[in-house]
């Protein structure tokens, strides 16, 4: 590089500059499917989010009957009839699992599809843009707005467009505080001002971030905070269904007259009504990138022109990689919906639900630990007797007060004492969803020490219930000096 | 080369710096908002400074901060706040028998609680966490005391420690029987055989035999005749297999040479009474208290 160069790449530099303003975006209402399907997502899945704490589930008395309840105070996850105690929050592990191999398995198959129609950002964006649109009426309307004069019209529309942007906001927040406490109760609680300060705390934050993630900063979201389209590239491939602009199809683009021939030319008459509808604000004719969410109203908006112009629909669908680089096009593989990642996506789900089902299936209502003491590991006494501590742990997850009694088998000769309680076999209550700890100490007499196999000798701990006689094992050893 | 360059394929400006020759760098500029936000963060944390404590000053002290926030007072109200939420308990614990302390189930899982952390903070370092002991420290889990394993005895001994310098310690030191040259080497030797012998121990039955008689001239007066030992007295009971020292020909020659004695402190007026209650029921707790 000479000196000559540098010089005008510092002046050009110059001009050049780091931080660049914020290009407004004002989406264009779309008519379609899409726009439909989208409507009705959005019903859906707001209509659960505001509806679900509100939901009752009678589960008897002294438990909550909020069919969905995050109850941290208490320890305990209720969903519906489900019941996840702090212990087995393993199961959320799962979920989550499951639900991270299902985003990868949606994105193979069709793209974002989460991002375009379910991430609360696009849900509630587009529940924004709706707020935006009643105040200040479609694109061309809004953009006059803005790039008019501040008039008494612009300041009532715009402080109605922001006062209704944060009633959703405050309601938003308010739906996801009554997850963690009974609704009715909190609802009066926060309006009487005695709620607790963390339900407040909550509110108030979740009250901001719907402001200003869904409201004010909108696409900004999705390409410079959510790492989702960094990964994406990763998770299609060519055979997965994007929303592709068929430029085989469209181009050449250019202006079309009425009556004019549609020979020699593309499709794509340079209309820019995919791109007034974008909620990215991208064009989607400069093919796949990282900005899109594949929201699809860029489908509807370019059907409806081509409905118009009286070509066939599909200029802009859902389409592969594959399709669109293919040399004839009309001669296209269908899509190839089984292929290996489709497929070790499935198994893998198919694997991790069916763990977890095991696992709920195999749920008890009764848990026995058994810890054994290690300091010492064993005690001899001073008749020659050795003994060992455990500590015994009975975990009641029956919504009822049950009795047990503790035994021993397998250890010949051993005896057993409850520190605290008086007999061979004391009766143990143990209350309604509860945890009973007791140090248990097994005593081999010294006749008996011979019977012993070695340092460790197993046996096993029985949990009977004292009403209906089911028994629980758990497996212990009995440690001691081995031969000497 | 003036104004902007818009690179040919991405349609999209250049910053003009060159490398290589021919790479250029597309102007990506980031959104002015991300700067504007870390101005506000620089905001927040001078707005930090002047509200929490954070400078250090020249005299030994700090810059306290608008709201007078202190993490210290913080976590003392957080203590008073457990105490009081404790207190109840306290008040039973100290109102309750130590006797009878472990037939309180409602009691009992705060008091081994409670207990168990004293014991690992206080007694913890010589009797081993679990209270399994080792050589010159008595294992607390079996039922071998040698001043009493009721709950009673257990929390006196606590209070006054052993040999300890408290007034009422408990204290009995046994003679140093070869130092002082109260016996002789062979005598110790057969006295040891003998003490061997009471817990069927013993390898050598003609010292054992000879080592009757010196144990009776010397021995018997606190560990009985029998050798069962006399927990008034802190004597061992040398018939089971349980040594605090050792249980080989050697440690016992050792013992009855020098004499031993071991020293416990006092706890008394060092843990509050309750605290003293807890550790003792925790003790007794163990397994090996009568």
């Amino acid at each position: 590089m000479n000196m000559m160069n540098r010089t005008s790449d510092l002046a050009a530099g110059e001009n050049a500059t780091a931080y660049a303003r914020r290009q407004k975006i004002y989406p264009k209402l779309a008519h379609g499917t899409f726009r439909r399907i989208k409507w009705a997502v959005m019903a859906v899945t707001l209509g659960i989010y505001y509806v679900l704490p509100w939901l009752r589930w009678d589960r008897g008395p002294n438990l909550p009957d909020q069919a969905f309840l995050l109850d941290f105070a208490n320890q305990r996850l209720f969903f519906g009839p489900i019941e996840i105690w702090a212990q087995e929050l393993y199961y959320i592990t799962g979920i989550l699992i499951l639900s991270a191999l299902g985003l990868f398995l949606v994105t193979a198959v069709a793209g974002r599809m989460w991002c375009g129609y379910a991430c609360p950002q696009t849900v509630w964006t587009d529940l924004m843009i709706v707020v935006e649109r009643f105040w200040q009426g479609d694109r061309n309307a809004r953009l006059r707005l803005d790039y008019g004069p501040w008039t008494f019209e612009k300041i009532w529309k715009k402080t109605g467009t922001h006062i209704t942007w944060l009633l959703i906001a405050v309601a938003t927040g308010g739906a996801f505080v009554f997850y963690f406490r009974d609704a009715p109760t909190l609802a009066h609680e926060l309006v009487n001002g005695d709620a607790p300060m963390v339900a407040y705390a909550f509110l108030g934050i979740f009250t901001g971030t719907t402001y200003l993630l869904g409201g004010i900063a909108r696409e900004q979201v999705c390409i410079y905070m959510c790492p989702w389209p960094r990964i994406q590239s990763a998770m299609y491939d060519v055979d997965s269904l994007l929303i592709s602009y068929r430029d085989y199809r469209g181009e050449p683009r250019g202006p079309h007259k009425k009556g004019q021939s549609w020979e020699g030319r593309g499709d794509c008459i340079d209309c820019t009504a995919c791109v007034a509808v974008c909620p990215m604000g991208i064009d989607i004719r400069d093919g796949s990138q990282m900005e899109c969410i594949q929201c699809a109203l860029c489908i509807d908006a370019c059907d409806e022109i081509m409905q118009r112009v009286g070509r066939p629909q599909g200029l802009i669908a859902y389409d592969t990689f594959r399709n669109l680089d293919a040399p004839v096009h009309e001669a296209r593989v269908p899509v190839r919906w089984f292929r290996p990642r489709t497929l070790l996506y499935t198994a893998l789900i198919l694997i991790v639900g069916g763990v977890m089902l095991t696992a709920w299936m195999n749920r008890a209502v009764l848990e026995v630990n058994v810890l054994h003491d290690r300091n010492p590991v064993f005690v001899q006494l001073s008749d020659g007797s050795l003994r060992n501590g455990y500590t015994v742990k009975i975990l009641n997850k029956q919504h009822a007060a049950r009795s047990f009694r503790i035994a021993i088998s397998g250890l010949e000769g051993a005896g057993m004492t409850i520190v605290g309680m008086s007999g061979p076999e004391p009766t143990i209550d143990v209350v309604t969803d509860d945890l009973r700890a007791l140090k248990v100490l097994v005593t081999v007499s010294a006749a008996k020490r011979g019977t012993l196999a070695g340092q460790a000798t197993p046996f096993r701990f029985a949990v009977i219930d004292a009403r209906d006689g089911s028994v629980i094992y758990h497996d212990a050893t009995f440690r001691g000096p081995g031969d000497e | 080369m003036t104004g902007k360059e818009i690179d040919s394929v991405t349609g999209v400006e250049t910053t003009g710096h060159v490398w290589d020759g021919d790479l250029k760098e597309l102007n990506k500029p980031l959104p002015r908002w991300w700067l504007y936000v870390l101005y506000a963060t620089i905001v927040w944390a001078i707005g930090y400074w002047i509200v929490y404590p954070a400078w250090p000053t020249l005299n030994d002290t700090y810059t306290k901060g608008v709201f007078d926030y202190s993490q210290r007072a913080e976590v003392g109200k957080e203590i008073a706040a457990a105490k009081e939420a404790q207190a109840k308990y306290f008040a039973e614990i100290a109102a309750t028998p130590i006797g009878d302390i472990e037939k309180n189930q409602e009691l009992l899982p705060f008091v081994m609680a409670g207990g168990a952390a004293v014991f690992g903070d206080k007694c913890g370092p010589c009797h081993g966490k679990g209270g399994g002991g080792a050589v010159g420290y008595p294992n607390l889990n079996d039922d071998d005391w040698l001043w009493g394993g009721t709950p009673e005895a257990i929390q006196h001994t606590i209070e006054v420690g052993i040999r300890s310098g408290h007034g009422e310690a408990r204290d009995m030191a046994m003679p140093r029987f070869g130092l002082d040259g109260m016996l002789k080497r062979d005598e110790i030797t057969d006295a040891a055989q003998f003490v061997l012998s009471l817990s069927g121990h013993g390898t050598d039955t003609a010292a054992a035999g000879r080592g009757a008689k010196i144990f009776t001239d010397n021995c018997a007066a606190c560990h009985g005749d029998a050798g069962k030992g006399n927990q008034e007295l802190g004597a061992p009971n040398l018939t089971d297999g349980i040594w605090l020292y050792g249980g080989k020909l050697a440690d016992v020659e050792k013992t009855i040479e020098t004499g031993r004695g071991g020293v416990m402190p006092y706890w008394s007026g060092r843990l509050d009474p309750v605290t003293l209650k807890m550790l003792a029921a925790y003790v007794h707790s163990l397994g090996g208290g009568k």
